[in-house]
């Protein structure tokens, strides 16, 4: 996908003007994932959660620890079973895989279930290009597909959208009469869907874990469609990154109770789809030909380094659901496939720090988003490593290092500091007038522009204190 | 007890009478307070910009400051939580200073955490006529956890009625510079912020937080509320909030 990153500031200040989508937000903010989650962490037990968050995290960094022996059993117990292992350094290479495959099996259509992956490749695009009509059938990505637009949201894509704009969408789509109730809206994209269902020749899914030890693949899902790409169509690829094998179902068992608590503040999702090889001699379903491609996409790039610990992420996006951030301009402001803190971690990461200079800057670093990630990554000090590394490399603008530098070196410097803060006072003092307050002030519009800086009482602590020891 | 008050830079050239209502307040509690007078800045603002190299100078210095005394105390949770969680990652190459650092983080502490939990305070010598709302600010509650010890004070004030506001954990959209980064999107996540103190009902917000205090204040003014207050918690348990 188009990396729009750079342009985090204008595009946030584009959505902070579009009422529509602030509306949106608003109610995603106040009837969302945040709340459910609340009420069945609560349900589960708020100590026993945190003790759950704690194993979760060990199972990651373990599984991530040795993940090249994970992954070649993987490989070799999905191939026993039948299934074909590829991999994938790049998502352009991915994307080639992917047409190959639908080259060798004559493929026209292909449904798909949610995939992330497939955003960061921009696989749509490659199928569509190559003659392949590629459809979305999670509801969401159904409706931004139709939009023509990207997920605004990892696990709710469309979350952007008001029930009006999606029924717009629907009608223009459709041809059908515009219908407002959700209830028959869902009801006709389903009528839709099953025609493309039953027509496909290719299903495409993402994989939200891999279990090394059965070979298997494992989708968490609400709306079923998951087990209709994976068993439906003659020809099934699986999709995913390549730090999503785990060695054992037991892991995967204690991250599902994570994963849908997280997300959405299920217990557990209406769907848990594992597929294990392509259908067997005498069995009902499933497809004739299944593969497997595992794509790296920058990945092995981040073990070792400052951000190993952004590869237990498992997608539950409650980071972006508690962020104050992103619930105010929304996804698509942040410019790639990964929005809110995970995207502002994940996106320099995979696409280049030069090319989302922002996104690091772009948190208040309250730490929401830390205390509720299931699996404990601390998303601030990332973000701030991500900071320091822009530093280091000079990415940051001279004036704002200039002044950095300029406050410590007098910070340093007492009897200038006293100085400074003093005249500082004064002066803020003044611009405060009869009101004491400042409501413009050159250099820091940033903070004036929509808000007031309450004046300074007058003088310094320092002066006042030294006063009254005198006096004292 | 002989405790350091490490004021702030914030509250030295802002707000002084935080920096006194926290003297006082130590003092009730039977401490003897020492306020370093070469002090100046945490070096908050150079960590969380990538600026480690400044960051590290001023820890050093504030350490060498602090070191004799038996408790530092800030009024702020934000630079004391600086200190405490992120002061030991700035020296993790250096065993000697880390080593110096850690016995220091140890004695480190907010305001109205040291008075509930170290100092014992009994009462408190303020009185405030009114309902108040309290807003957790992020680092104190969510970087040293203080969550409990702000409201016990508060419900010792006479005269003082604490209503709870809808979203008191919800960060106010400071976040230092990104404040003046991204101003347009801070004063937006403020606004949510504002609303919840106004549908409170109360007279005034109480915090523990400069920054945060700044940018509530002046997002409800340009909003045009001139009545509610924003009270630091340390003028109001020192009865400095008139």
């Amino acid at each position: 996908m188009h990396v729009r990153s750079m342009h985090f500031k204008a595009r946030a200040g584009s959505a902070l003007g579009d009422e529509v989508l602030q509306a949106n937000l608003r109610r995603f903010g106040a009837s969302g994932f945040a709340l459910s989650r609340a009420k069945v962490v609560e349900a589960y037990g708020a100590a026993e959660f945190e003790r759950l968050r704690t194993a979760g995290a060990a199972i990651r960094d373990r599984a991530l620890a040795t993940l090249d022996a994970h992954i070649e059993r993987f490989e070799r117990e999905a191939t026993r079973r039948g299934a074909t292992v590829l991999f994938a350094e790049t998502g352009a290479e991915a994307c080639d895989l992917v047409l190959e495959i639908c080259r060798r099996h004559g493929v026209k259509k292909a449904i798909k279930s949610k995939s992330m992956l497939s955003e960061e490749a921009g696989l749509n695009e490659a199928l569509a290009a190559a003659g392949v009509e590629p459809v979305e059938t999670d509801l969401g990505e159904y409706i931004i597909q139709l939009a023509g637009e990207p997920p605004s949201h990892i696990i709710a894509p469309a979350v952007h959208k008001s029930k009006d704009e999606v029924a717009d969408l629907f009608a223009a789509h459709h041809r059908q009469p515009r219908k407002t109730d959700i209830g028959e809206r869902t009801r006709e994209a389903r009528a839709v869907l099953r025609g493309h269902f039953v027509s496909a020749d290719l299903g495409i899914s993402g994989g939200n874990f891999l279990i090394a030890e059965t070979g298997s693949g494992l989708v968490v899902t609400n709306e079923g469609n998951g087990r209709m790409v994976t068993t439906l169509p003659r020809v099934h690829v699986c999709i995913t990154g390549i730090e999503k094998v785990i060695p054992t179902l037991e892991d995967f068992s204690a991250l599902l109770r994570l994963l849908t608590r997280s997300a959405t503040g299920q217990p557990i999702s209406n769907y848990v789809s594992v597929f294990t090889g392509p259908r067997r001699a005498g069995d009902r379903d499933g497809p004739e030909h299944m593969y497997f491609i595992l794509v790296d996409a920058g990945r092995t790039n981040l073990v070792g380094g400052d951000m190993q610990e952004m590869l237990r992420c498992i997608r539950c996006g409650a980071c972006m659901n508690h962020c104050p951030v992103y619930k105010t301009v929304g996804g698509h402001a942040y410019g790639w496939v990964y929005p809110g803190p995970m995207g502002a971690v994940l996106t320099p990461s995979y696409v280049g720090l030069e090319n989302a200079l922002d996104l690091p800057h772009a948190a208040t670093l309250c730490n929401q988003c830390g205390v509720v990630c299931p699996v404990r990554i601390p998303l601030p000090e990332l973000l701030r490593k991500l900071r320091e590394q822009q530093v280091e490399r000079r990415l940051r603008p001279s004036t704002e290092m200039l002044a950095l530098r300029m406050w410590s070196w007098v910070a340093r410097r007492p009897r200038l500091y006293a100085l400074a803060t003093r005249w500082a006072g004064r002066c803020l003092r003044l611009l405060g007038g009869a009101s004491r307050r400042i409501r413009r002030l050159p250099g820091a519009s940033g903070w004036t522009r929509e808000r007031d800086l309450p004046a300074p009482q007058g003088q310094t602590f320092r002066d006042l204190y030294r006063q009254s020891k005198r006096a004292g | 007890m002989r405790v350091g008050l490490f004021v702030t830079c914030l509250v030295d050239l802002m707000r002084p009478s935080i920096g006194f209502a926290a003297i006082r307040l130590l003092e009730a509690a039977g401490c003897e307070v020492h306020v370093p007078a070469a002090q100046t800045c945490c070096g908050q603002p150079g960590y969380n910009s990538g600026d480690r190299t400044s960051a590290r100078a001023l820890a050093a210095k504030l350490l060498d400051e602090f070191e004799a005394c038996e408790y530092v105390v800030a009024p702020s949770g934000s630079c004391a939580g600086m200190i405490r969680t992120h002061y030991p990652d700035l020296f993790r190459d250096d065993a000697y200073t880390l080593g110096r650092i850690e016995r220091l983080c140890a004695r480190v502490y907010e305001l109205t955490d040291f008075l509930v939990n170290v100092a014992g305070l009994a009462a408190v010598p303020g009185r405030h006529a009114g309902t108040v709302t309290y807003h957790d600010a992020c680092s104190g509650l969510r970087e040293l956890g203080v969550k409990r010890e702000p409201r016990a004070l508060l419900g010792r004030v006479p005269g003082l009625a604490l209503r709870e506001m809808d979203d008191c954990e919800q960060c106010c959209g400071f976040g230092g510079t990104f404040a003046v980064k991204f101003g347009d999107v801070s004063a937006a996540i403020a606004d949510r912020k504002c609303a919840a103190i106004e549908a409170s009902g109360a007279g005034a917000v109480v915090l523990g937080d400069l920054g945060c205090m700044l940018n509530i204040e002046g997002r409800l003014r340009r909003r045009g509320n001139e009545k509610v207050k924003v009270l630091h918690v340390a003028e109001v348990l020192a009865g400095r909030d008139s």
